[in-house]
């Protein structure tokens, strides 16, 4: 289906990251939002809160994160598309609700703007430490879908795709900004709504004596429906079988968990996105994410002025991870140089695919501010040498 | 032949009028004998029996814990949600869809412990939802740990040598906060608490009712109570009914006199009622009040 006309700003706008994340939300058919004040975050549930009452939504500041990450799973087993908003110490109080939305498959958006941990850390400044914490932390093992947007027009296309994903896959989708794209004013192009596919919700119409809300179709989705719509419904962060209805045996937390990893598993050439420049015939590939996959260039276009095969391998969708992408470069290329600001997260990822087919080097940064672009270029002329 | 007979005598059995309300292919529950939750469900099933609401439109929401597992023996739009966070889900549900009757089922240390933040907050808003609250005293499902609602000297596995903390007075605090209906009952006064849920039911904006409850496996036999009945007795005998009580009056002591009764019934502006209010005066005819 398209969007609802009534929230799509169309037309060029210059606004920043988190501003464009807003519009992003509405344009998806997001209607209900509760947020924390957090910074670098703050600026899309400001936006939020000044739109939402001409479009029809509501936004609620709750009285901390985790109010806010639960009160979102509310509303959309009350039938709408929700999302919360914040930056790493919000991030980490959310967690037990991230499992809760995994194991529940209830569809939603997390928004993460990082800036430099742990802690409290720098609240005003950029980094990339919460790219493992996407991945596994909450407890327990399900699989997760997260985006790394590196442009304010990004920002607002991968927030539509974050709802997409999430009524796709019944599942919480995390989308990891980092402060320099949050608060990054660029040119950004919102399209007409009848432009932008917006996926609806998997609901069930049949009679309510058939209806399992746990009963995965062909590709290991469940579909669902509203509270008051009469299915009298039980969802609970227990294990349950296909009823909802707790179930303690090992049997039912197999089957559970593995379809909660294997929908998004089996499912992952659908969800992954990168992309690729100069990969072909490359002997070094730069990986990078969200605003290091900006720092990168200098480096890289210096590199290939001296002659060397640089290529450039920019993730979009982190998680899942494209290990096959990985697992075939790594016969090909001489090494991979992984620029992060972190000290070494998505290198272990890298290095995991490639299995020791090819060299990984970290350009690790603790975060604050971006790379020296120079920093990335040694880290290429070092390994050509090596 | 022996299947006839059987058949026979099934059908001839009445049907007990709550059973419609439960689901009871999950029945047999996990509560203890002698423990008062499951007689609060009970109140709970007839005063929705006695009530004109649609069930199909009417949805629980508890948090962790024996109370906590309320929701999942319902058989009504039903969620077990985190430890503590039953209010905030809750919020979340009244607000997507405002035609819903929300009731929010939960013990005393999901609902003033860890998920005290969120008590308050509620009522302070006046979110649209009903709390009911079974205060046993203690931490049931992990084994009889010291609570908020502990009355102090009280012994507990985790207060050895009894309770010294002060511990809270619920019907206070939910007023202080903005409850526009408190009231207090125990699992002895099933009539008198199945008809104040059907009170608080009608009540626009956050109403909320402490039920006391006997847990006699992990407070009674610690304190050397007695069993169920014991506490059920002491619940009889100290109880005095007083509507209308000033509720800083009306806090619990350990095996002391126990005040009840309905304590608080005004009315104040729902927080979506509040909101839309607000918004259509100050925003305009741009401004489409919000239903949902």
């Amino acid at each position: 289906m398209k969007a609802d006309s009534r929230g799509v700003l169309t037309g060029p706008h210059f606004i920043d990251g988190d501003h464009a994340c807003c519009e992003g939300a509405i344009a998806a058919g997001c209607r209900f939002v509760a947020g924390y004040p957090i910074t670098p975050s703050t600026e899309v549930v400001e936006r939020i809160a000044q739109r939402f009452p001409f479009v029809g939504g509501i936004f609620i500041q709750m009285e901390d994160e985790i109010a806010s990450s639960i009160a979102i799973q509310g509303a959309v087993w009350g039938g709408k598309k929700a999302m919360t908003v914040t930056s790493g110490p919000g991030f980490s109080l959310m967690m037990e609700h991230i499992g809760y939305a995994a194991m529940t498959e209830t569809p939603c958006v997390f928004v993460d703007v990082q800036r430099a941990g742990p802690s409290t850390g720098l609240p005003t400044q950029p980094a990339q430490g919460d790219m493992m914490q996407a991945r596994w932390g909450s407890h327990g093992d399900y699989g997760i879908i997260a985006l790394c947007p590196n442009s304010p027009q990004e920002s607002f296309d991968l927030t539509v795709r974050a709802f997409n994903l999430a009524e796709q896959y019944r599942t919480p989708v995390l989308l990891m900004l980092d402060e320099c794209v949050g608060h990054m004013t660029e040119r950004v192009i919102v399209p007409p709504a009848d432009q932008i596919e917006i996926t609806p919700r998997r609901l069930y119409a049949g009679a309510r004596e058939d209806f399992l809300l746990y009963h995965p179709g062909e590709d290991l989705v469940p579909s669902m429906v509203r509270a008051g719509d009469g299915y009298r419904i039980h969802v609970t962060g227990l294990t349950h079988d296909d009823r909802g209805y707790p179930a303690m045996t090992t049997a039912a937390q197999d089957k559970k968990v593995r379809r909660l990893v294997d929908k998004i598993r089996r499912n992952a050439n659908a969800i992954t996105d990168y992309r690729e420049d100069q990969i072909g015939g490359a002997e070094i590939v730069v990986v990078t994410y969200g605003i290091t996959s900006r720092t990168a260039v200098p480096a890289i276009e210096r590199a290939r002025q001296e002659g060397i095969k640089v290529g450039h391998l920019r993730l979009v969708v982190v998680w899942p991870f494209p290990e096959i992408a990985f697992r075939e470069l790594a016969g090909t290329v001489k090494g991979f140089v992984v620029p992060e600001l972190n000290l070494g997260q998505i290198k272990l990822e890298v290095e995991r695919c490639v299995a020791g087919k090819a060299a990984v080097s970290l350009v690790g940064h603790a975060g604050g501010s971006v790379h020296d672009p120079h920093d990335i270029y040694l880290a290429i002329k070092k390994m050509v040498k090596d | 032949m022996a299947e006839d007979v059987f058949e026979t005598e099934t059908e001839s059995l009445p049907v007990n009028p709550v059973e419609s309300y439960l689901r009871m292919d999950r029945m047999p529950h996990i509560w203890c004998p002698g423990c008062g939750i499951g007689t609060t469900v009970n109140c709970f099933a007839q005063a929705l029996d006695g009530s004109d609401l649609d069930l199909d439109k009417v949805a629980i929401v508890s948090g962790i814990g024996c109370t906590g597992r309320v929701a999942g023996y319902l058989n009504l739009d039903s969620f077990h949600t985190t430890h503590g966070r039953a209010i905030p889900f809750a919020t979340g549900l009244k607000l997507a869809n405002p035609d819903l009757k929300v009731v929010v089922y939960s013990g005393d240390g999901d609902l003033t412990a860890i998920g005290g933040n969120h008590f308050i907050h509620a009522a302070r808003r006046n979110v649209d939802m009903t709390v009911i609250l079974v205060n046993n005293f203690v931490y049931g499902m992990t084994g009889g740990q010291v609570a908020p609602t502990t009355p102090l000297t009280a012994t507990a596995s985790t207060a050895p040598y009894g309770n010294f903390e002060q511990s809270f007075n619920l019907p206070y605090l939910a007023e202080s906060c903005g409850a526009v209906y408190v009231a207090r009952w125990t699992a002895y006064h099933v009539r008198h608490l199945a008809k104040a849920m059907k009170e608080a039911f009608k009540k626009k904006g956050f109403s909320f009712i402490e039920v006391l409850a006997p847990c006699p496996t992990l407070y009674s036999r610690r304190n050397k109570l007695g069993d169920g009945l014991d506490q059920m007795k002491y619940f009889k005998e100290q109880s005095e009914i007083k509507h209308g009580a000033d509720t800083k009056t009306i806090a619990l002591e350990f095996q002391g006199k126990i005040i009840l009764g309905k304590f608080v019934d005004r009315e104040r502006q729902t927080y979506l009622d509040t909101m839309n209010e607000y918004y259509s005066k100050h925003l305009g005819a741009a401004y489409t009040p919000y239903a949902g």
